[in-house]
């Protein structure tokens, strides 16, 4: 997919005058933060859960290799195959050949981030395999021709007439408004799919070390049908995805529905353990595990560690007051909201994606809403550093901290020249106390006032009048 | 000047807004202080706590400023300051230094010692009744309350201005729908993405206005002058004020950028 995040304000700009988008951004405001709070208020030890999944995390980084190795041996065991990948060009490759040794011409798909992280899908397209999305909000997108906005409800910027209308143009049935007619349309449409798919290509939520499975999380049930009717399914995953035991598993479970849906639990949670075996009434013949690296090992190594502790909820995003504006495709890649703007510059590089981290108030409410406790503004600040210290900073804003810091590191002149600048400012203010049009800062004048300063300052005032107070 | 000598010594940190654009937030502070049986001193050698540096990643600037800061409250029992958010950046400090430089044993204490001040009455001073001073201030209207993020989030202040209102003799706290929601100034975050930030404080005055309160008050100078600023463009008549010139029964002098003479009836 194009990455359009160094146009991050553009599309900023665009989304925020998009009527139909603010209309659907208007729901996830509403709908995802009030079901998180609602299930959380019914689950008192949520906090505590919290802290346990953030430990285990740690742990699990700490021994990444040992689990994920011990994931790798059992899915050997049990007849399963695990392909390394470094880049996402070794995974795309690796899932190719697959198809092709099958001889695939059409592959279904559940719903995945890193097939989209890898840009899977187009890869395959060209390689004469038509891949098919079955989640509801991944079909929808492919009939649009656009990518997903949200990383656990891809078409969340769309509203009920967009995808009347893309149903009406691609099902060639009359139109309806009705989402229970929708749904039994694509229903319809995808049940031949998941019948003739040669392979099926799912991602997972957690591998399972102890049992060499994956899990797949979902409220449709398409991804079962996905990875239980062709004869091949292959598990596209990250790394970062590996947990010791099914009892750690279903800690994870507990905080994901809670923290994305506010459901106590997701419709259904399948796990996959190795293909089919003598006497399963049902099962792949073949079962692969491609296990994508794309940056994440160096993570390890750096502050950014803690972002592998993320199990895509998606909470983040739904809380983030700057996503509720704009929307997940402002940020141009992947990975929206406060964890893609962390794990952006990671994988597309900070040159690109330096846009992502600055466009936060450091509110802080991605953090206080993380089930794994990550501290998204801290990792944000980090890439400020970085790009900083790459000077990669824009000049503006560069020269800015520079003369400003210049003063503030200098009292005595910082007084003066504060005892001036509020003198100055309030005299272009007038008797009004506010002024509505100021050069150089027109950001904030075009859409608010500015209240004006004070005549004298705080410091005037306080050494007059100790002054005062000395000779009375 | 009472000089007993258990009493706390406070060097206030004024902060650069309430600096140059609220003195009055200043003096407010300072009597509160003194009410509640505090000697306070006003360290000359302080700007600004660096946030601005610090968010930018700049952290050769930040650590000189974060180095200013500290020598300038050295000594002082408590450090306080009418801003959560810069009391936040306080407590930031440490992150600057390497473990092994003298400089970050110093920042963990000064981190030990600096408080936002509705913190510093309710938490520390445990100041439970304001009524027993004659002085106990009185206002007559409504309030509405922003909980600005860094004092809500990284200072768990929530309850303590609300605590303290309620000892205001005549203010009605009628609370706005998310007012735990930024307001969208963010520091430079308003002038980097000017678009997105007056999305939020649009959305933020909407519910502002929508709780039908007479006064907007709050704990953080750049979130109430951004609020102010947008409820001004947008013509309504809800004044904005910090909250201790209510608690510190200092409310003659208009409200955030209202003229001397446009004082409101009512």
């Amino acid at each position: 997919m194009q990455i359009t995040s160094p146009d991050f304000k553009q599309n900023a700009r665009i989304a925020l005058q998009d009527v139909g988008l603010q209309k659907a951004l208007g729901n996830v405001k509403t709908g995802f933060p009030h079901k998180r709070a609602t299930a959380m208020a019914r689950l008192p030890e949520f906090d505590q859960l919290r802290d346990e999944a953030r430990d285990l995390k740690n742990h699990i980084i700490e021994n990444l290799d040992i689990y994920l190795e011990a994931f790798e041996s059992k899915v050997l065991e049990n007849g399963g195959h695990v392909h390394w990948c470094r880049t996402s060009e070794d995974a795309r490759k690796t899932i190719l050949k697959i198809c092709q040794e099958k001889n695939a011409r059409t592959v279904t798909k559940g719903k995945s981030m890193v097939t989209e992280e890898i840009n899977l899908n187009e890869y395959l397209e060209a390689n004469g395999v038509t891949p098919v999305e079955t989640d509801l909000g991944e079909y929808i997108l492919q009939l649009r021709g656009e990518h997903p906005s949200h990383i656990i409800a891809p078409a969340i910027h769309l509203n009920l007439e967009d995808v009347s209308e893309t149903f009406h143009a691609n099902h060639h049935k009359p139109k309806s408004m009705d989402p229970a007619v929708l749904m039994q349309e694509a229903r319809e449409e995808l049940r031949n799919k998941f019948v003739a798919a040669d392979v099926g290509i799912t991602g997972a939520n957690f591998l399972v070390a102890e049992t060499g499975s994956s899990i797949i999380v979902t409220n449709e049930g398409n991804g079962d049908l996905t990875q239980i009717l062709p004869k091949t399914h292959i598990v596209v995953t990250s790394i970062e995805k590996v947990v010791p035991t099914l009892e750690d598993m279903t800690l994870f479970l507990r905080l994901l529905a809670r923290s994305a849906t506010g459901q106590e639990f997701t419709v259904y949670n399948t796990l996959s353990t190795g293909p089919r075996r003598e006497g399963d009434q049902d099962g792949p013949e073949e079962y692969h595990v491609v296990l994508v690296d794309n940056g994440r090992s160096e993570m390890i190594a750096s502050e950014l560690r803690e972002m592998l502790r993320c199990i895509r909820c998606a909470a983040c995003m739904n809380h983030c007051p700057v996503y509720g504006a704009v929307g997940g495709h402002s940020y141009g890649w992947v990975y929206p909201g406060p964890m893609g703007s962390v794990l952006t510059p990671q994988m597309i590089g900070i040159e690109k994606g330096a846009l992502l981290p600055n466009a936060s108030t450091f509110c802080g409410k991605c953090e206080s809403v993380c089930p794994v406790r990550i501290p998204l503004p801290k990792l944000m600040r980090y890439w400020r550093r970085n790009e900083f210290e790459k000077h990669l900073t824009p000049k503006a804003a560069r020269w800015g901290i520079g003369v400003w810091g210049f003063f503030a590191k200098r009292p005595a002149l910082y007084r003066q020249l504060s005892s001036f600048s509020n003198l100055a400012l309030r005299t272009l203010a007038g008797k009004k106390a506010r002024i509505n049009k100021l050069p150089l800062a027109s950001g904030w004048t075009d859409g608010r006032d500015m209240p004006a300063p004070s005549d004298k300052t705080f410091m005037q005032l306080w050494s007059e009048k100790q002054k005062n107070g000395a000779s009375s | 000047m009472n000089t007993n000598k258990n009493q706390p010594v406070v060097g206030l940190f004024i902060t650069c807004l309430a600096d140059l654009y609220r003195p009055e937030v200043g003096f407010a502070t300072i009597k509160l202080l003194e009410q509640s049986g505090c000697r306070v001193e006003v360290p000359s050698q302080q700007t600004c706590c660096g946030q601005p540096a610090f968010n930018t990643g700049d952290y050769s600037t930040s650590a000189d400023i974060a180095r200013q800061t500290i020598a300038a409250f050295d000594g002082f029992e408590y450090v306080v300051a009418p801003s959560g958010s810069c009391i936040g950046m306080l407590h930031h400090y440490p992150e600057l230094f390497e473990d092994n430089d003298p400089w970050k044993a110093r920042a963990e204490d000064l981190k030990k010692r600096a408080f936002e001040i509705t913190s510093f009455l309710v938490d520390v001073l445990k100041i439970d009744d304001f009524k027993v001073d004659a002085t106990a201030p009185t206002f007559n209207g409504s309030v509405t309350y922003h909980d600005s993020c860094s004092g809500l989030r990284e200072l768990g202040i929530k309850a303590q201005p609300r605590q303290l209102l309620a000892q205001v003799d005549g203010v009605e706290l009628k609370e706005m729908e998310e007012s735990e929601t930024c307001c969208g100034f963010g520091g430079t975050f308003c002038v980097k993405y000017p678009d997105i930030s007056n999305r939020m404080v649009g959305n933020k005055t909407q519910n502002i206005v929508d709780a039908g309160a007479k006064t907007l008050l709050g704990g953080d100078l750049g979130c109430l002058l951004n609020m102010a600023g947008k409820l001004q463009r947008e013509g309504h008549a809800v004044e904005v004020r910090h909250v201790v010139e209510i608690l510190a029964g200092m409310t003659d002098q208009p409200a955030l950028g209202e003229a001397q003479s446009s004082v409101k009836a009512g």
